[in-house]
């Protein structure tokens, strides 16, 4: 094949050659910022030059047109540069004070919200969902859509005590991440299993090694080479199912939607901290999951009204107690919510600190 | 003009609301686009039977192993025009700049070769170009890759990392995160574009313990910046804040909430800090942005670990260089040296599919430290041994190791 093109292996992009002009003349050279309102942030150099960027909620799966939109609106109001988030929200870098206002206008008229800045709920960390991963159990881009509805007018205000960063997953990998809410698939029922297809479908001894459990093993089934499950170990977690397709796990019935409370990343105040379940059993339900929907938006009412300002989730769970925030969110306390994994002996109460 | 388009009354119903619709964007592209007029198609067949359709497969472009993610449709004979409908991984600037040129050009390759549905970004960082025919995937990247693009990670390789905006619009940045990024992830192109680890490796790069890369869950390889130093406090804008805000704010939302209460307002409006006993967490310079900054002399954290569920539950990394500076070539030779050392070790003894965090937890953290070269340090640890269950006859030697190295 002597035509074919050998790749240029150039690897992560130069940034400069594509970032704003006043950005790269004062890099490194930041001295403060603050947030004149929702949605921009004034960052201040110490050459005494001023930006201003104005921050909107993007759908993140943008066809071609919106992008163009995006870049018309860069090219009439911020001098032909954008910057991208890690929350897919876009902001446009201003040096003409008087052109933020025209400009949050002209986003909000062309329907992009204005907002996710300082304490507010900022656009949700988003996976891939049905629309092109091969594995999920749910959508992902529906799932974001659906909620950003709900919390827009908390994403156009900082009103929340602290930042809410949310994350959706849409298989028990979890690509979304830790969150201050997480809404994750939790599968139910262990894997279906096509014995026909597993002989020549999967590497057998792979897929064993995969269980975190250890109950998968090899059998013959109807004379042919397979897998089994040992149901009573199986923890539905679906690991088996991206190196094993004919195991399937997702179950438009049995897989559901847990939600997970006060993950964060930053190191703010305390130590970073994976989040805790609160809620599980919620029904799967396109095209707007209006039953997950209800619970994060009853527990970040009862955050926003409880918390003290800059208590992140976590911090204001902490302050209260893990009984109080049940009895808050008048979610019911089970028997699932008592770890058994690994470490679970120290998420274990070993003292008489028991608030009453 | 594209052929007729499904009825899709689920989908229908998420073009209402304040949020921008996704799939008002998939519709309009189905006006000219065959490929976009069955996606949808079987989109909405997964909102009706609540299942997904997608299998993986073999796509590639030559010269790589990895970097196209590879859909083929199981109802394809329902929606044969998007049979096929893979991903390209394109890696993103560091920091994520863009010039509204560049990414109308983007656009325009898109347009011609693929479906033009296009994510900025994924949750591990490449812009995703997502529907595209095998037959297209080459031309495609060559002409993204004549733009001065490249394929980013997939599969058991180094992966596409991300970098705050950092220096380029934040003061509370400590070191280039952009730099680092580009001269450290440049390095391992060859782990990248040919997977041959035990499994994924990520590296991201956050300017300050806000982490803003969410690097401490994500990365297998976490830089973080800080100081080492004091932090810098202006008591004129102090003065100022406290005068705005009120010295209960003050006491509420500064003080009280600092981790180790290291922090204190004086009768003057002033602040005091305890240099010594601050974790560098940032709160308090997150609240008070004007009359609070890092210290002068800053370098970065390193912690190795980070990752997701699968298989021994979620890790969040762990400080193996507590501090170190990342201001000239040497220390960035350095950090290059401590990650290739980390990679070859990882590659050498990590199981298959397993995370340098699992392995780190399978082996302990000081076989892996004696690994890649690096001392023991009280600073990555919460609290020492609590049980006794050790065999320490080695004792003298270690601890005049420890003894040594204080010396010099
Ligand atoms: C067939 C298998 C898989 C596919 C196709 C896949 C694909 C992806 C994609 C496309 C993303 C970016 C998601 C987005 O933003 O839309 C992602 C992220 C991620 N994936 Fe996977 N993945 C697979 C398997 C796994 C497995 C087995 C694990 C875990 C052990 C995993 C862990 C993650 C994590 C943690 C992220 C977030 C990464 C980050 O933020 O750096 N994935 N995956
Ligand atoms: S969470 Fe699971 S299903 Fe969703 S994109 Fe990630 S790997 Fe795919
Ligand atoms: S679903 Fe999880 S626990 Fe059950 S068999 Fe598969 S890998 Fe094992
Ligand atoms: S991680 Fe720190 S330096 Fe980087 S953008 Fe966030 S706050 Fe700024
Ligand atoms: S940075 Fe954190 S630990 Fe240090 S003084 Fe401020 S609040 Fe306290």
């Amino acid at each position: 094949m002597a035509e074919m093109r050998p790749p240029i292996e150039s690897g992560v992009p130069d940034p400069f050659q594509y970032m704003h002009p006043m950005l790269r003349r004062n890099y490194g050279q930041w001295k403060w910022h603050d947030r004149p309102r929702p949605g921009v942030l004034h960052h201040v150099a110490e050459s005494g030059e001023e930006v201003w960027s104005v921050r909107a909620g993007t759908q993140r799966q943008m066809d071609l047109y919106t992008v163009r939109k995006l870049c018309d609106i860069g090219d009439e109001y911020a001098e032909g540069f954008v910057h991208f988030t890690i929350r897919s929200n876009i902001e446009f870098m201003v040096t003409d004070k008087s052109k933020v206002d025209p400009l949050i206008a002209k986003l909000q008229a062309e329907g992009f919200p204005v907002g996710g800045t300082g304490n507010s709920v900022t656009m949700i960390a988003h996976t891939q969902g049905w629309l092109h991963c091969d594995i999920p159990g749910t959508d992902a881009s529906g799932v974001v859509k659906s909620l950003m509805d709900e919390l827009h007018a908390e994403f156009i205000r900082e009103e929340m005590p602290n930042r809410v960063h949310i994350t959706t997953s849409c298989c028990q990998i979890n690509c979304g991440g830790q969150g201050d809410i997480a809404i994750n698939i939790q599968h139910t029922k262990p894997p279906k299993i096509n014995h026909d297809l597993v002989g020549n479908v999967c590497e057998r001894p792979t897929v064993v090694a995969r269980c975190p459990v250890a109950a998968i093993r090899p059998a013959v089934v109807n004379g042919k080479p397979s897998l089994e499950v040992d149901e009573k170990k199986c923890i539905c977690c679906g690991a088996c199912y991206p190196p094993c397709p004919p195991m399937q796990i997702n179950d438009p019935e049995h897989s559901k939607l847990s939600i997970w409370v006060g993950g964060k990343n930053s190191n703010a105040r305390g130590k970073p901290q994976f989040h805790k379940l609160v809620a599980a059993g919620i029904p799967n339900n396109p095209p707007r999951w209006t039953e997950a929907a209800a619970i994060v938006k009853k527990i970040l009412h009862v955050y926003k009204k409880d918390a003290k300002d800059w208590e992140r989730m976590a911090d204001w769970v902490e302050r209260i107690g893990w009984p109080r925030f049940f009895e808050l969110t008048e979610l019911p306390f089970t028997k699932f919510h008592i770890d058994n994994w690994r470490g679970a002996r120290n998420t274990l109460n070993a003292s008489t600190h028991i608030r009453f | 003009m594209a052929k007729q388009i499904h009825d899709t009354p689920m989908l229908d119903q998420l073009e209402s609301g304040p949020w921008p619709s996704f799939v008002t964007g998939l519709k309009r592209l189905a006006k000219d686009n065959d490929m976009m007029v069955d996606l949808l198609g079987q989109l909405e067949h997964s909102y009706e039977t609540r299942k997904g359709f997608w299998k993986g497969g073999t796509v590639g472009v030559f010269g790589y192993g990895g970097g196209i993610i590879p859909r083929f449709s199981e109802v394809a004979s329902k929606f044969p025009d998007s049979a096929e409908f893979h991903t390209l991984r394109i890696q993103p600037p560091a920091g994520m700049h863009y010039s509204t040129a560049v990414l109308r050009q983007m656009c325009d390759v898109w347009e011609k070769h693929g479906s033009g549905l296009v994510a900025f970004h994924g949750q591990s960082g490449d812009i995703m170009f997502q529907g595209i025919r095998t037959d297209k995937v080459q031309a495609a990247f060559d002409e993204f890759n004549e733009m001065g693009f490249d394929l980013g990670g997939a599969g058991p390789a180094v992966r596409t990392s991300m970098s705050c905006i950092g220096h380029a619009r934040c003061e509370q940045s400590c070191y280039d995160t952009a730099r680092a990024h580009r001269d450290i992830v440049n390095t391992f192109m060859d782990d990248m574009h040919r997977p041959a680890l035990p499994y994924k490796f990520k590296f991201k790069f956050s300017g300050c313990p806000n982490d803003c890369m969410n690097s401490v869950q994500r990365a297998d390889m976490a830089v973080i910046g800080t100081w080492c130093d004091d932090m810098q406090v202006d008591q004129a804008e102090v003065k100022a804040f406290v005068a705005s805000r009120g010295r209960q704010y003050v006491l509420d939302n500064v003080t009280t909430r600092c981790p180790t209460k290291c922090i204190r307002l004086k009768d003057d409006d002033t602040l005091d800090v305890d240099n010594r006993n601050c974790v560098r967490c940032m709160h308090c310079i997150n609240v008070m942005t004007k009359a609070l900054k890092p210290g002068k002399d800053r370098g970065v954290t390193v912690l190795i670990g980070g990752k997701r569920t699968l298989k021994i539950g979620d890790l969040f990394g762990t400080v193996v260089v507590p501090f170190m500076k990342l201001e000239s070539q040497e220390d960035m030779d350095r950090l290059r040296e401590i990650a290739q050392n980390t990679i070859d070790f990882f590659a050498e003894n990590a199981l298959e599919h397993e995370r340098t965090g699992e392995m780190i937890d399978r082996i302990g953290l000081v076989n892996f430290l004696e690994g890649i070269g690096l001392e023991v340090d009280p600073r990555m640890i919460d609290y020492p041994r609590v049980s006794s269950y050790v065999r320490m006859d080695g004792w003298d030697e270690e601890a005049a190791k420890w003894n040594e190295r204080k010396a010099g």
